[in-house]
């Protein structure tokens, strides 16, 4: 029944994607209303999500993409085996 | 079938076609641009190769991206094999009598109240992809897998020969020095 700080906190990642059983729920919750440490761990972790889907695709669109030359590049080296 | 209803291969414009694409989709399940860009390249050289199988009943795009994962996975597989399959053990206190308690350096502090006010600030998404970035590989892409791709456990656990509990170690290792690295770059008061 009681859970140790360590099982608290998996189980709070696990309920980040809603994979946790309706029993595992209710152990989480009465370990984070007792345990400071845990709630404030899972507070967080939950911003942390947050954060994930609002900034999941910044990075691809903004500066992460072939550039030009590397396309270039893929497409003359294809270019020598297609010939082979 | 009539041979209309059959997709084609047209390997000469695969690059203008599909690069995009295809980098996208890597770069999203390993960090790293340059890796990206070789599964990239090697995907359409051993589509070339195969091209001889290709039967014109999937988009010539599916059929990429069907060859684009093997690869993805067989990366993924050296990386795990090379450092070594070890279980990952998670704990604040392995061992002792404080076993499952919080260590001091783990302890999250207070961040402060503008929190959720900043949460959309575009300098946060490069803070966050930096902590995600300096996660060790293997959990860096269990957790886009998982939180950005939004794949199935199942599904992650056959792709990548894991089991269900161990990719809850990794999701739980790398959450949590995730909160960490946010504390420290972003949210301490």
């Amino acid at each position: 029944m009681k859970l140790t700080c360590d099982e608290a906190t998996a189980l709070c990642d696990k309920n980040q994607y809603n994979e946790t059983t309706l029993w595992e729920k209710v152990k989480l919750n009465i370990h984070l209303f007792l345990c400071r440490k845990c709630g404030l761990y899972s507070k967080q972790n939950h911003i942390v999500t947050k954060c994930v889907k609002i900034h999941k695709d910044s990075k691809l669109i903004k500066n992460d993409s072939l550039s030009e030359e590397e396309k270039e590049h893929i497409k003359e080296e294809l270019k020598i085996k297609i010939n082979q | 079938m009539p041979l209309t209803n059959k997709h084609k291969l047209n390997p000469t414009k695969w690059v203008i076609l599909h690069a995009d694409y295809l980098f996208n989709y890597t770069i999203s399940r390993v960090s790293n641009h340059d890796i990206a860009k070789d599964l990239v390249q090697d995907t359409f050289f051993a589509a070339l190769k195969a091209k001889d199988n290709f039967q014109g009943k999937a988009s010539e795009r599916t059929w990429l991206i069907s060859i684009l994962k093997r690869k993805i996975i067989d990366y993924y597989r050296k990386i795990n094999s090379a450092k070594g399959k070890a279980e990952v053990k998670m704990s604040f206190y392995t061992d002792g009598d404080r076993e499952g308690e919080w260590i001091e350096e783990c302890v999250p502090t207070n961040w402060n109240n503008e929190v959720e006010k900043r949460i959309e600030n575009d300098e946060l998404g490069i803070a966050l992809e930096e902590c995600i970035e300096d996660l060790p590989e293997k959990y860096a892409m269990v957790f886009r897998m998982k939180t950005i791709q939004q794949f199935e456990t199942e599904e992650i656990c056959k792709e990548l020969e894991i089991t269900s509990s161990n990719l809850w170690v990794i999701i739980h290792r790398a959450r949590t020095q995730l909160r960490k690295c946010m504390e420290e770059s972003w949210f301490k008061n």
